[in-house]
């Protein structure tokens, strides 16, 4: 079968890759583009380990096919730090033990990002329905909702 | 919380793996790749119960990109009229569940398995494999196993001189149980169920193997860098020198990933091929064919005084094993009555074979089972007497010197304090709406310690490098930083904890147990002690006096003794520095075998909704109470506590295994498969207790398995709390609290 050829822009960079056309982006990721951050814990859309950003909407990468990303932005975990510089939820997530094993982190990372992008200021039932999509087997969420509502809080202050 | 004026033991530090966590960097076991490198698949039964009567391979050998295939032939047999034990594994069982030998005992048992260019290749590859099955009758539930028609399973295991499915038994017993019973004014006798339940880790199995020159190289996820390279040895001949067991970061493992799966396939795939393999389970495999532990039928009966003394206490506890031997009747049998003082106990685990997958250890092997019954009983006991349920704890409760029916005279132990402080914090008191209940249970886990080893070494600029066997799940490496920080007085950020593979530091015993921080800290210890010591003779030598005038004290070598204050103290970073003119590279190691793990207990406190509509139980708060010890490191202790109780909220509203009248599980995926997500859940609420072990220079107790014992029966007694009707079968899940509110 002959590859396809997808060009696309992954964390701001341009970049193309060939892939068969049932390839997952998860795949693609993990595979060719050497980015080991998004996980596989299902392949069916229900761990979220995988969670990537698709021109600024939250998906699971092992749902979505390589060629989709033909001209389309995608963001991963690999991009979430400036340098050395964590995101705030990056920072507040270790300062506040909000991971154990580590597996899920990366996908609640994104997706907890995703959240506060669209809702800066949100409810503890709004974090725990939007990380729904997200399992961690470890933490049992309590510390994870506590960084995300204690993040969010601290980046409505500095943008006053 | 800290008695000791502690600048790091005590902190919540951020971890040393924690920047590679939140940035993706880290390096868990499917990340890693190799030049050359191909993959395995394994080809799993169709068939719940079938004999192998023949399997042909020569099909999928011949499509082109396949480099390899085995069968059972390719691993080292183990005969089934000999036991050889790998710690508490017994390689005739692992070696028939790595590849199904005489039977395929469980729908998705591995028969073969191909190593091939590609995924797709190997898979397909896979479905060319002939296996000709004679199908036999199979049986899945424990009450089906156990019947005198019931299909059986080994020829070799007997019971009572029958065959039997029956293939283990085990017995504690304390006073005289029928005179005790025959003295209580209130006897209450019930019957349970469990359902299995699966650990959930969300890192699927995976591994990585290189075999060149005949020497091997693992990279894979594992509880124990050690254990697979052990249980590689036996099941590939490869001696343990060849082997080089890599442990991967680990994404969960709860006690699943104790044993291995895929590593001895893809070694002997490595080797014949002479290329890296890589396998990696889909969710799907690891559903069907890894963990679960054990679902449960048992019967428990108290008997206790008008005055809420306890005389006499029986259960009996059949637990599933898998299709082969070995469930956790110890923790469920053993641990059942231990956090209470009682005269006159017979506790008794049987151990039942059925075409499951095997089980594995899940976090307090069987002690949740037991738990569960002997709590709710109790709940029923303190109903009769009309005593609050958390006095009748109390008033029973061990305390140092009672005598547990598993053996031990308890030593100082902190129960009582985790009973007291429950009956003192508000969510006791807090009040309860309609349909709301709250429920209390209590629970003991034996705890571990076991070999371990570690090694302590000064940089030549003046920083640590402390090496470890033991892969970090939950926090480990933080834990050690702030004990050798502390010990040493320099900063955290000096210290740096590595975990070492199998050819780098000496043999440490499986992350398992909650035994890592109790065995780790006392070698790590003992090797920073010898380190200090160092310091202080190389101290000596620069000022030429004598070794016995040095302390160590804030982080400087200090003359004294006659000599106080003659000269300015030495930093770690001055005597490192003049290391090799004093006597060369400063270091020290220790290796032993760590005695002085002593029991953990803990008592939760939960409150439930229930819609009776819908028949959905919400838990609405959650107080765990725990002897902890010492938390070296408190917010990955709380960590453990907040874990441990979502999975017992989990095993006991939604989590089961669903079977199809073929033995084959019908709900092999998260989607179905229900484990609690975050909108399940409130606030996990961790209230530490620090009783410290005497017997440990930190004060260290196990943490992490003691949340999984009482949060089955806490939420079963909130559940019958709020309704004023009691279940006795697990999972409380929508469709049997409708059927128990409809009175069926």
């Amino acid at each position: 079968m002959a590859k396809m050829h997808v060009t696309t822009t992954i964390n701001g960079e341009p970049e193309e890759f060939l892939c068969d056309p049932h390839d997952s982006m998860l795949d693609m990721l993990r595979g060719a583009l050497g980015l080991t951050g998004a996980k596989e814990g299902c392949g069916t859309g229900d761990c979220g380990a995988c969670s990537i950003m698709l021109d600024g909407r939250l998906v699971c990468s092992c749902l979505m096919l390589a060629p989709e990303a033909e001209g389309k932005k995608i963001d991963t975990i690999e991009g979430m730090a400036r340098g050395e510089t964590l995101h705030p939820l990056q920072q507040k997530f270790l300062e506040m033990a909000a991971l154990q094993c580590g597996i899920c982190t990366p996908g609640v990372l994104m997706a907890s990002r995703a959240l506060l992008e669209r809702n800066p200021d949100p409810t503890e039932s709004e974090v725990r329905f939007w990380l729904a999509g997200n399992l961690c087997r470890c933490t049992g969420y309590d510390k994870i909702v506590r960084a995300v509502m204690e993040t969010a809080a601290e980046m409505r202050g500095a943008a006053r | 919380m800290n008695v000791i004026n502690n600048k790091w033991i005590g902190q919540s530090t951020i971890r040393p793996d924690g920047a590679d966590k939140v940035t993706g960097r880290a390096s868990y076991s499917a990340d890693t790749t190799m030049p050359g490198m191909i993959w395995g698949k394994v080809l799993r039964s169709p068939h719940a119960h079938a004999r192998i009567v023949s399997i042909d391979t020569s099909r999928a050998e011949a499509l082109p990109g396949v480099k390899a295939v085995v069968t059972h032939k390719d691993i080292v047999d183990f005969p089934l009229d000999k036991s050889v034990m790998l710690g508490i594994q017994d390689m005739r069982w692992m070696c028939r569940n790595v590849m199904a030998r005489e039977k395929a005992l469980f729908h998705g048992h591995p028969i073969a398995a191909v190593a091939a260019m590609s995924e797709r290749i190997a898979a397909e590859a896979c479905r060319l494999i002939e296996v000709e099955y004679e199908v036999l009758p199979h049986v899945i539930e424990i009450e089906d196993a156990i019947k005198p028609d019931a299909p059986i399973l080994h020829d070799f295991v007997s019971f009572e001189g029958r065959p039997s499915n029956i293939a283990g038994k085990l017995e504690h017993k304390l006073g005289e149980v029928e005179a005790g019973f025959a003295a209580a004014d209130v006897v209450i006798e019930r019957s349970f169920t469990t359902r299995p339940v699966h650990q959930g880790y969300i890192e699927p199995h995976s591994c990585l193997v290189s075999v060149v020159d005949g020497k091997a190289t693992i990279w894979s996820s594992s509880q124990g860098q050690f254990m697979v390279r052990a249980m590689t040895s036996l099941l590939t001949g490869i001696p343990q020198s060849d082997i080089r067991a890599i442990p991967a970061e680990i994404g969960g493992g709860f006690g699943g990933k104790t044993i291995i799966y895929l590593e001895p396939v893809a070694t002997i795939l490595a080797k014949k091929t002479g290329r890296p393999v890589k396998m990696v389970m889909s969710r799907e495999e690891v559903m069907r064919a890894t963990g679960p532990t054990s679902g449960s039928m048992s019967t428990v009966k108290i008997g206790a005084k008008k005055d809420g003394t306890i005389v006499a206490a029986q259960g009996t506890f059949y637990l599933q094993a898998g299709g082969l031997p070995g469930s956790p009747i110890r923790g469920a049998a053993g641990c059942a009555f231990a956090p209470y003082n009682i005269p006159n106990v017979l506790s008794t685990g049987f151990d039942v074979v059925s075409n499951r997958s095997k089980v594995a250890a899940y976090r307090a092997p069987g002690a949740p089972i037991g738990a569960y019954a002997v709590e709710c009983v109790l709940d029923e006991v303190a109903e009769a007497l009309k005593m609050d349920p958390l006095a009748l704890r109390l008033k029973n409760a061990a305390r140092q010197g009672t005598k547990a029916a598993h053996g031990p005279v308890y030593p100082v132990i902190g129960f009582v304090e985790t009973i007291e402080a429950a009956m003192a914090h508000p969510h006791s008191q807090a009040p309860l709406g309609k349909h709301q209940g709250r429920g209390v249970a209590s629970g003991f886990w034996f705890n571990a310690g076991g070999e371990s080893s570690a090694q302590v070494n000064v940089t030549e600029d003046g920083n640590v490098v402390v090496t470890t066997g033991h892969p970090d799940i939950g926090g480990s490496r933080a834990s050690i930083a702030n004990i050798t920080a502390e010990l040493l007085g320099i900063d955290y950020k000096r210290v740096s904890v590595l975990i070492g593979d199998t050819a780098t530091i000496g043999y440490s015993n499986l992350t398992g147990g909650s035994r890592v921080l109790f065995a780790s800290a006392m070698v790590v210890t003992q090797s920073t002690e010898k380190v200090i010591k160092t310091l202080c003779e190389r101290a000596a030598k620069i000022w030429k006096i004598d070794p016995e005038a040095v302390v160590w004290e804030d982080g400087e070598a200090k003359p004294a003794g006659e000599n106080a204050g003659k000269f300015p103290g030495l930093s770690l970073a001055q005597i490192a520095a003049k290391a090799s003119e004093t006597g060369g590279p400063i270091g020290a190691g220790v290796q032993q075998n760590t005695q002085g793990a002593e029991g953990g207990f803990a008592t939760h406190v939960c409150d439930v909704e229930v819609d009776v509509d819908l028949g959905i139980v919400r838990v609405l708060r959650y107080t765990s109470f725990q002897d902890v010890g010492r938390a070296v490191h408190p917010a990955y202790v709380e960590g453990q506590m907040q874990g441990g109780a979502a999975q017992g909220i989990g095993w006991a509203l939604s989590e089961e295994y669903l079977y199809d009248k073929n033995g084959k599980v019908d709900n092999a995926s998260f989607l179905d498969y229900r484990m609690p997500v975050c909108s399940d859940l409130p606030m996990l609420d961790a209230v530490m207790i620090e009783v410290p072990n005497p017997k440990h220079p930190q004060g260290v107790r196990g943490v992490g398995e003691v949340p999984l014992v009482p949060p089955l029966a806490a939420v079963a007694n909130a559940v019958a709390n709020a309704l004023g009707k009691r279940f006795y079968s697990l999972p409380m899940s929508p469709p049997r609290v409708l059927e128990v509110l409809d009175g069926a």
